[in-house]
Parts: C-alpha cells; structure tokens; sequence
C-alpha cells in the first residue's frame, strides 16, 4: 500500500520536477562546468582549463566596474523602495480623500512592462528637450545629460527601478497593516503618544516580517531587473551603468563568449545563494510558513 | 504641529501620486496630439489618432500581440495544470523525500530562468526550440511559486472532504478536479493575474529566444520599434506604447481591486 502511495506521489509530481531540473538545476551546474572549460571556437571541442576563466575575470576591470555598479544599484534600491513603499501603505491606509485613486497611482508602475514604459522614460532623460530638463529650465538651471553623464547614469536607472518596484512593495505593507489591530492604537493614543512614536514603537516593529519579506525581494530585483538598460544606457556611458545580469547577456549574445558567460553566470548565482542563505538562517526563523 | 504635518504628508502623497502616474499620463498626452506637442505643453493643442495609425503601420503589432498571447496562455495553462499535480502531492501524500523535493522546487524562487539565460539557451538550440512560442515558454511551464501557493491551500482543505469524495467512489484524479481545485478558485484567481501580468511583461528570455516576427512578443517588439536607430519620434513611440500595454492597461483597470487583492493574497502566504 505504501509503496503505492509514493509511485502516484512521484507520478504527481513529475511534470514539474523534470521542468524545473531541467530549467534552473541542470542549467545550474551546467554553468559551473562551462566555467571551467574553454574553446576556440563553437566547432572546436572544449577543453577543461581549471580557474583559468576566473582568473581573466578577476582581471577584467569590467566585471570589477559592473560589481561595484550592482552593488551601488542595491544600496539606491532596496532601502529607498522600502522607506517609500512603507509610506505608501500608510497614506493609502489612512483615512484622507481619494486614497482609491492614490493606491491605483501607485501601484500602476508594476502591471507596466519596464521595456515599454523605458521609452517614455528615456523621453524624460533625453536632455534640453526632456521632461525633467524642461523642468530644470523653468526655474533657469541647465538640466545635465541624465543618461548620458557617467556620474548620472546609474542614480537614473536608479530612479526609475524605485518608480516601477515600490508600489509593488506598498501592497504587502498595506496587506500587513490591515491586519494590525485597531485596540493597540486606540489605548497608545489615550496614552498620549506622538504619531511618530506610535509608528516607531507600534507599527514599524509589527510589520518587521513584511520588512524581511520585501527586502528579500528586493534583493533579488537588484540583481534581475535590468530590462530598462536595454533602452536607457545599454551599460554605458562606458559601463557606468552596467549591471551583472546585462553584461552576462553582452558576453553571451553580443561577444559570443559563452565561457565567460558562464564564469559570470556562477557569480551571480553565487549572490543569489548568499541571499537565499540570509533569507533561511537569519530570517525564516523570524518569519513562520504554516 | 501636528495639523501643520498632515498638510504636508498630504499634499506629498498627492505629489506623489501624480509623479508615479506622470509616465503613464505623458504618453496619453504625446500620443494623442501631433509630434510638435511632444515636447510642450498647451493645454489647447489639437486632438489626433495620426500617431496610432503610424505606429500600427511601422511595427507588425498585430503579430507580436498574438504572440504575447499565445505565450502567455500556454504558460499559464501549463503552470496551472504541472503546479496543481505538484502542489496536491506536496501537500496531501506522505513519501519518503518529500522534503527534498520541496526543497529542490524552492531553489526556482531565487534562480530565476532569467539568470541562466546562457545555459537555457544552448538547451533551446539543442532542441531545436529557438523562435518558437514553446520555446519561449518552455523554461516558465512549471512554476516554484505556483506550487508553493497551491501548495498552502491545499493544506487548509479538511481532510473530511477529501475523505467524503473517496467514499462517494471518486479517486486520485477526480478528487483533485472535483473538490480541490473548486476550492482552491481564489488561489488559481490569484496566482492567473499575477503570471498574466510577469508574462505579458517579461522581456530578457523572450529578447534572447525569438528572431523573427513568427515569436517575437510585444516587449521585444517594442524594444525594437522604440530604438532610436529606427528614427521613431516620441508621438508614435509613446502610441505604441499605448497599443503594448492597452489589454493589460483596460484589464487591469476593470479589475482593479481583484488585482490589488491577488498580489496581496500572493503575497503574504
């Protein structure tokens, strides 16, 4: 009977066992052993060439400049989508006019596909006859080249990623806050507390395990979200604005390197087994999956 | 102080608000009125449709829209059927390694395909896949994160149903479409909205998979209709941005509040 019971069990889960090894695991360890070998070309058989690939790496200024780029693309992000999606939540939350309209503002950036909605941004970028130029001109600034300036380009893509991930953040913290009791906040009032203080005393640590969550999330984003570079910067000006996950496409489908690719590849997935060890060891001791 | 606060944190929100709406506002603006108001406001600017009829005749939209649907139904109608099967066995069958198993799945909420898009590509190239609509979908067909959110509320079903089904004489299958699914409706409601929207809106793989217009979708067509190479103005972009995103756009706008709730939903499992 038992032995039953697991054949239709593994029955169950075949279709998606074999989808997801052969999509995220053999591609995974595939990349591992890419990295270690080389060729001369696609015909030419590949040979094992140890560390060699990670050695070029650590020499190529370019992986140095598009690490330091990813890790200035996370410290840009993740905090400010969080302070902003938090503050969303809490004026969509509040008893004010037309918070309908204002959760529907802010929320619209994350139906919107980046790549389309990159083109009315870069319209915003473009200079002198841009938006945010124009609207420097008003008060008689001369806008810069937002996209264009290598000490801009990425603090734009910046702005934009927060534009398009901080509203999706805002509806875990509302969903989070809905379901904050009322009681709480009625007897910190007759207590005379200041709004700030109730939010620093009450609120913020009660939505700690939504914090956790989002920031997970917006980790990864660090890491995934680079469909805006396509159409903004394309890395540059001279990969002031390249990020990992870009420069892995640029190797593999612009260079045709897909040794390197790999190489690259590991890396990445190396940050992303960082974070996963974060999010199990440190936080889900926090957070309780039923 | 306290009165003079709430001024200021509403009128920020408010600002806010506007600002986060401004792209989507901007490219009403630019594509219903003519080229030269691109770039200045007058609030007395004529109206015109001339820039959707050139943007629907510089980019096959028909054809990538078709794509982006078939796309998107074919992996949702896979995840929805691999991911019901998985997350029923996950959560109703006791077998000797079953936590490995859900461990293994879990590994694809952090390794996105995106991120192997190298090693996925060749696997595509060796199956002959590259441009095809399967091949566009064929690393998204099973889903960690639909089978984790079945998963949760597969658990919540009372075993009494489950049991009731069997003495009515429906098995394995049968139960799983007759009591679990119905139940589940919120979760499949949920978890649709939230793989529609990813999927009419994911670019990196579909960019790196397609060649031609036979499995292009609308945003790797737009990337390309929207390079500046092709010499496009604002208007006519900012029209066939209107023309990518109207389905999901009007969508979205009727139900809102369903979204909304199925992002939260999916989220706080």
């Amino acid at each position: 009977m038992n032995k039953k019971v697991n054949l239709k069990a593994w029955a169950l889960m075949l279709p998606a066992l074999s989808l997801l090894i052969a999509f995220t695991h053999w591609p995974t360890l595939k990349s591992v052993f890419r990295s270690v070998t080389w060729a001369k070309s696609d015909m030419a058989p590949s040979q094992f060439v140890g560390l060699e690939n990670y050695a070029m790496m650590l020499d190529d200024p370019v992986f140095w400049k598009v690490m330091e780029n990813n890790l200035w693309y996370a410290i840009g992000t993740v905090p400010t989508s969080i302070a902003l999606a938090i503050i969303m939540a809490l004026w969509v939350n509040s008893k004010m006019r037309f918070t309908g309209l204002l959760r529907l503002a802010f929320f619209t950036p994350t139906i919107l596909p980046m790549i389309t909605v990159a083109n009315i941004w870069l319209f915003f970028y473009s200079p002198n006859i841009g938006l945010f130029d124009q609207l420097l001109q008003m008060v008689n600034i001369d806008g810069p080249n937002w996209l264009g300036d290598p000490d801009l380009a990425l603090p734009s893509l910046i702005f934009m990623t927060v534009w398009k991930e901080a509203g999706f953040f805002m509806i875990f913290y509302l969903a989070a806050l809905q379901l904050l009791s009322v009681e709480l906040y009625e007897a910190a009032k007759v207590e005379g507390a200041s709004a700030w203080c109730i939010f620093r005393k009450i609120t913020f640590p009660l939505l700690m395990p939504t914090t956790l969550f989002v920031l997970i999330n917006a980790l990864l984003n660090a890491f995934k979200l680079v469909d805006h570079l396509f159409i903004l910067t394309k890395g540059g000006p001279n990969n002031a604005s390249n990020l990992l996950l870009y420069y892995i496409y640029e190797t593999a489908f612009s260079f045709l390197d897909s040794y390197y690719a790999a190489t690259l590849t590991v890396v990445m997935l190396v940050m992303l087994a960082i974070i996963a060890f974060v999010q199990i060891f440190i936080f889900d001791r926090k957070i309780h999956y039923r | 102080m306290s009165f003079k606060f709430h001024i200021f944190s509403k009128i920020s929100a408010y600002l806010l608000g506007f600002v986060w709406i401004l792209p989507l506002l901007y490219a009403f603006w630019a594509a219903f009125h003519p080229t030269e108001y691109a770039t200045k406001f007058d609030l007395f600017a004529p109206l015109t449709m001339d820039n959707f009829v050139s943007a629907w005749d510089q980019a096959p939209f028909l054809s990538y829209m078709l794509n982006t649907v078939i796309i998107t139904t074919l992996i949702l109608v896979s995840q929805l059927f691999v991911c019901t099967l998985a997350g029923y066995a996950l959560a109703r069958e006791e077998f000797r390694g079953r936590n490995i198993a859900f461990a293994l799945i879990m590994m694809q909420l952090m390794v996105m395909p995106e991120v192997l898009i190298v090693e996925n590509y060749q696997t595509l190239a060796g199956l002959s896949l590259v441009d095809t609509h399967l091949g566009v979908g064929l690393p998204y067909l099973a889903s960690a994160f639909g089978i984790f959110l079945l998963r949760q509320t597969f658990k919540t079903i009372p075993q009494e149903l489950e049991d009731a089904a069997r003495v009515e004489g429906l098995s394995g299958l049968a139960i799983i479409w007759k009591v679990f699914v119905p139940l589940a409706f919120p979760t499949y409601l949920a978890y649709s909205l939230v793989s529609v929207s990813y999927h009419w809106n994911n670019f990196l793989w579909p960019l790196v998979v397609t060649n031609t217009e036979a499995s292009r979708p609308l945003t790797v067509g737009m990337a390309i209709f929207g390079a500046p190479e092709s010499g496009v103005d604002w208007s006519v972009i900012s029209a066939g941005t209107l023309i990518a995103i109207g389905p999901l756009l009007i969508l979205f706008l009727i139900f809102q509040r369903r979204f909304i709730q199925s992002f939260m939903q999916a989220g706080i499992k």
